[in-house]
């Protein structure tokens, strides 16, 4: 066992080594050196002073939230004997899950291909290429047949494999008692209640302001509202990080948000960020991947539909063609219970097949992906920006929402805390429900998968974000799945089917996001 | 897409002889018992007048209260028509001086030589909210000096009173218009008609404001009950219309690419109306905030302000007032890449016709709203500030929110108009108003 000094140690070597060679490295060396120069600086005192200039033009800063943000990122400390593969996932019975959904989902893919003759990847004609450069601002003007396409898993097929979800070492016996679970998930993990929430989450509660409920029209703004403001400006000038994501946690203004997120997910202008995504549009342009039709086809069914989001359907292509083909995705593989799907490509000479990760992500997209994306279009147009801001809320939170592991903000855990939460405090209800064949999770699940993007407003969903990179975490958005049956309790006590108590859920958009939440996690009985 | 379909209410008086009961409106604070109302059209306003308390359709010859017609029939019978003095229609008599385009530039130019001359340049300034515009032909030379004065720059030629977008067309030589004119693939009808139509020809805004690559333009609606004094409410709903098609200067031949009324929108070949290309102001509004920051966004709320309380005062001298009248403007207004407004132009009988359910109610709302503000059952004291979804914008002068901005140091008026803002107009109604006769408080 480690003791809380050696994994502080260990994390800081991890950190170190991470940061060392990034373009932050360069630049900090580079006004160390510039340091020097000034007359200021002392022989005797030099570590000092320099570390006092760089403290006063803001390097530290940027030092400090390149960290945090490793913080993030970073796996949780294991034991120094136990392979890799528990750091991604310790409990067997997930990765052995995780491992045969993957096989099955990359048959799908691969029999497509095979079905359809169409290569996994190919080299563009020039003409293509050319057709695409000049195409690039408005791909959302082609209409390509893409009838022959599938979407290689819906939702609903994933919510398949998590019921089918057992561990070995727990005897279950199938009847129904108060202590067993009512829900679909029947494995039992650490989940969280209404009374230890109360304390993860005391921003939430009602004696803080919150943005959501304390900016409505009827509350005079110098309650709330004016002061919060007048700090977000401040967070935003001192381009603190930490603060930043504190600061979330009682909403985003709407003209701070953009750049509140930014600095939250530590994503810079730097020239070599926009490098980057110059250098995977010229790979999107070269290369045609078999992906890119699945991309377009889940665009077209879902964001261009959408009341909202059709607007955006350019930069929609113009970010996941980008990340399908992005390697330094793969590296997120490191903490991610799933592993990078592996695929036959004919290799140069053509004369034999080798095994390449494929998509060159290892994120293959699945009915609704784009409503990652959508959202963040709303604030952020230029396409690196809006890139480097949808990756990072990826590898930091989304990945969880598609792979089977017991981290909290897994998805797994999620289903699990929302049926737990309903179980608890709306019994009658979830009887019910169960009685008349609607599990609620039936329901639920396509909110919790996409975090309750496109089913809620626009404003809505921002402020439900805005709490989850707050917290750092999904949890939220469990809490708020069963705060909406809870809200609408009163009607679906009433409905006789699972086709009516669809209807009851089918329209969220007039909902109101923190009072709820407020509501359910502040004023339930416990 | 469905949409409800009203019920028709159950206990319906049938009233179609004249004289059976007593129609005068009744001193001040009185209820009326019943409203008799005819309705020419068959869209949203239908429904909406149905489905009031106490309102009875009346065709044919029978008096009427209250009549919601067509800019047709209003020309054909207003004149002959004798209205008591509680009896409303809803347009004003020449409401083309602000309606039809030349009209409408000739008024505002009257009106912004009044302005410099009485308060300067910077005053005058604020009246620059219209693309330079020129009548043809009779302002066919100036407008030839104009263009000279600016080669390589696009026009706009549009036909003086039709709507929905037809006829109209850009060009970038004179040679364009002069073809045009002497067109022979036209019929000889087409040709006289544009002999005797006017037109007008303005600069068009090459740096429209765009939304991931897309050109829009805003509908926003605004009540006035009253030209002199002037009384204009704002509603707090409206839309933006987005071209289904990038925009780019390369193709003016492409209609669709540039105008974005519903209407030709849905001629266009890609067009699927189950897309829907419309942003409710609020998601506008939130989308602008996000990008430019809170203050920008309300000076440039501000600015469209501007623009219709100076348009509705150009022409206030000019249309016939008549306390029986009423009118529900729909304003085009379009925002260049620098967050400027500007106005397209004004229509009389803006669409009630919805174009999918969340439009439906959006229209619903604003036409009920307007015949709480009309107030035919004399619910309301006069002295609202804001009834539903409508603040009064302008009552013989500006007008200012109740509550001060006192916690920022200072007591600034700020103005009662909110664009794009919530609409909690159920609350506020619930508050405001008395229920109707014989309808229990919701």
């Amino acid at each position: 066992m480690m003791d809380e000094s050696t994994e502080l140690s260990v994390s800081i070597t991890q950190i170190v080594q991470r940061l060392k060679g990034t373009h932050l490295h360069s630049q900090l060396e580079k006004q160390a050196k510039e340091c020097m120069h000034k007359p200021e600086i002392k022989l005797e005192t030099l570590k000092d002073d320099v570390r006092r200039l760089l403290k006063e033009s803001g390097w530290e800063r940027k030092l400090q939230n390149a960290v945090y943000r490793e913080l993030h990122i970073l796996p949780p400390p294991g034991h120094p004997r136990a392979p890799p593969e528990h750091a991604k996932e310790p409990l067997e019975y997930m990765r052995k899950a995780q491992v045969s959904w993957e096989k099955r989902i990359l048959k799908s893919l691969n029999s497509m291909c095979s079905e359809l003759g169409i290569p996994l990847a190919r080299k563009r004609p020039v003409s293509e290429q050319k057709e695409l450069t000049n195409k690039w601002n408005e791909m959302g003007t082609d209409e390509p047949d893409l009838s022959k396409f599938r979407p290689v898993y819906a939702p609903k097929d994933f919510l398949e494999v998590l019921i089918g979800l057992r561990n070995l070492n727990n005897d279950r016996s199938e009847d129904l008692t108060v202590r067993s679970n009512w829900g679909l998930i029947q494995v039992s993990l650490n989940v969280r209640d209404i009374p230890q929430m109360r304390e993860t989450y005391p921003e939430l509660g009602l004696t803080y302001g919150q943005l959501g409920i304390d900016d409505h029209t009827h509350v005079p703004p110098d309650l709330f509202e004016s002061e919060h403001i007048v700090i977000g400006k401040k967070v935003v000038n001192e381009q603190d990080s930490a603060a930043a994501q504190q600061y979330s946690r009682q909403g985003c203004p709407t003209g701070l948000r953009a750049q509140l997120w930014t600095l939250i997910l530590n994503t810079t202008d730097d020239p070599e960020v926009i490098t980057h995504y110059e250098q995977l549009k010229a790979r999107v342009i070269h290369h045609g991947l078999l992906v890119d039709n699945l991309i377009y086809k889940d665009v077209k069914l879902t964001a261009s539909n959408d009341d909202y989001y059709f607007v955006f359907e350019d930069y929609l292509y113009q970010v996941l063609l980008c990340f399908s083909r992005d390697t330094a995705v793969l590296e997120h593989f490191n903490y991610n219970s799933a592993t990078p799907p592996k695929s036959c490509v004919q290799s140069k000479s053509g004369s034999e097949q080798c095994a390449v990760v494929y998509p060159p992500n290892g994120v293959i997209p699945f009915h609704g992906f784009s409503m990652y994306v959508a959202p963040l279009c709303f604030l952020y147009n230029e396409p690196s920006k809006l890139y480097s801001v949808f990756r990072e809320m990826y590898i930091r939170y989304f990945f969880r929402l598609h792979s089977i592991s017991s981290h909290p903000s897994g998805i797994v855990s999620l289903c699990l805390q929302f049926e737990r939460l309903l179980q608890t405090h709306l019994p009658q209800l979830f009887y019910h429900l169960r009685e008349i064949g609607a599990q609620p999770l039936r329901i639920a699940f396509k909110w919790i998968v996409r975090a309750f993007s496109g089913y809620l407003s626009t404003d809505q969903l921002l402020l439900l974000w805005d709490r989850i990179l707050g917290y750092g975490s999904l949890e939220i958005v469990a809490v708020l799945a069963a705060a909406v049956f809870a809200f609408r309790a009163e009607n679906l006590m009433e409905v006789t089917s699972l086709a009516s108590a669809e209807a009851v859920l089918a329209d969220l958009s007039t909902l109101k996001v923190m009072p709820l939440l407020q509501i359910f996690l502040f004023a339930t009985s416990v | 897409m469905r949409w409800l379909v009203s019920d028709m209410s159950k206990n319906k008086q049938t009233a179609g002889h004249k004289g059976a009961y007593i129609s005068q409106r009744k001193k001040e604070g009185e209820v009326r018992n019943c409203i008799r109302y005819r309705c020419g059209l068959t869209n949203t306003i239908q429904d909406v007048l149905i489905q009031r308390p106490g309102w009875v359709e009346v065709k044919e010859e029978g008096d009427w209260d209250f009549n919601w017609c067509d800019v047709g029939w209003l020309r054909e019978n207003f004149d002959h028509s004798y209205m008591e003095e509680h009896v409303r229609i809803c347009h004003f008599r020449n409401h083309y001086e602000l309606t039809r385009k030349n009209l409408m530039v000739k008024n505002l130019k009257r009106y912004r030589k009044n302005v410099e001359r009485e308060a300067g340049r910077l005053e005058a300034a604020k009246c620059d909210f219209f693309p330079r515009t020129f009548e043809l032909p009779s302002e066919y030379h100036i407008f030839v000096e104009e263009f000279k004065r600016s080669p390589g720059s696009t026009w706009i030629m549009k036909p003086v009173a039709r709507s929905q977008g037809k006829g109209i067309f850009l060009f970038r030589k004179l040679k364009d218009i002069i073809d045009w004119r002497k067109d022979g693939t036209r019929s000889e009808e087409q040709r006289d008609e544009a002999q005797v139509e006017s037109y007008v020809a303005q600069r068009y805004i090459e740096n429209p404001y765009l939304i991931a690559g897309r050109k829009f333009d805003l509908r926003v609606y605004v009540l006035v009950t009253s030209y002199i004094p002037l009384k204009a409410w704002l509603y707090r709903d409206g839309f933006a219309r987005f071209s289904n098609t990038r925009f780019s200067l390369n193709s003016i031949d492409d209609q669709y690419v540039h105008l974005t009324n519903v209407a030709v929108q849905k001629t266009a070949p890609d067009y699927d109306p189950e897309k829907g290309c419309k942003w409710q102001m609020q998601q506008l509004r939130c989308y602008l905030t996000a990008k430019h920051g809170f203050e920008t966004v309300q000076t440039l709320f501000k600015e469209i302000d501007n623009i219709f309380i100076r348009s509705l005062l150009s022409v206030q001298k000019t249309i016939i007032n008549d306390k029986h009248c009423f009118e529900l403007y729909g304003y085009d207004i379009l925002l260049d890449q620098d967050l400027k407004p500007w106005l397209i132009e004004v229509n009389a009988s803006p669409s009630l016709t919805a174009s999918s359910q969340e439009d439906y109610e959006l229209k619903y709302r604003l036409l009920e709203d307007t015949l709480h503000i009309v107030d035919m059952e004399g619910r309301l004291t006069g002295k609202e500030k804001r009834v539903g979804g409508f603040d009064l914008m302008w009552n013989d002068g500006p007008v200012y929110t109740d509550v001060g901005l006192e916690a920022m140091g200072c007591s600034c008026l700020v103005a009662n108009t909110h664009l794009g803002c919530v609409n909690d107009r159920q609350k506020q109604l619930q508050q405001l108003l008395k229920p109707f006769p014989g309808q229990k408080r919701a």
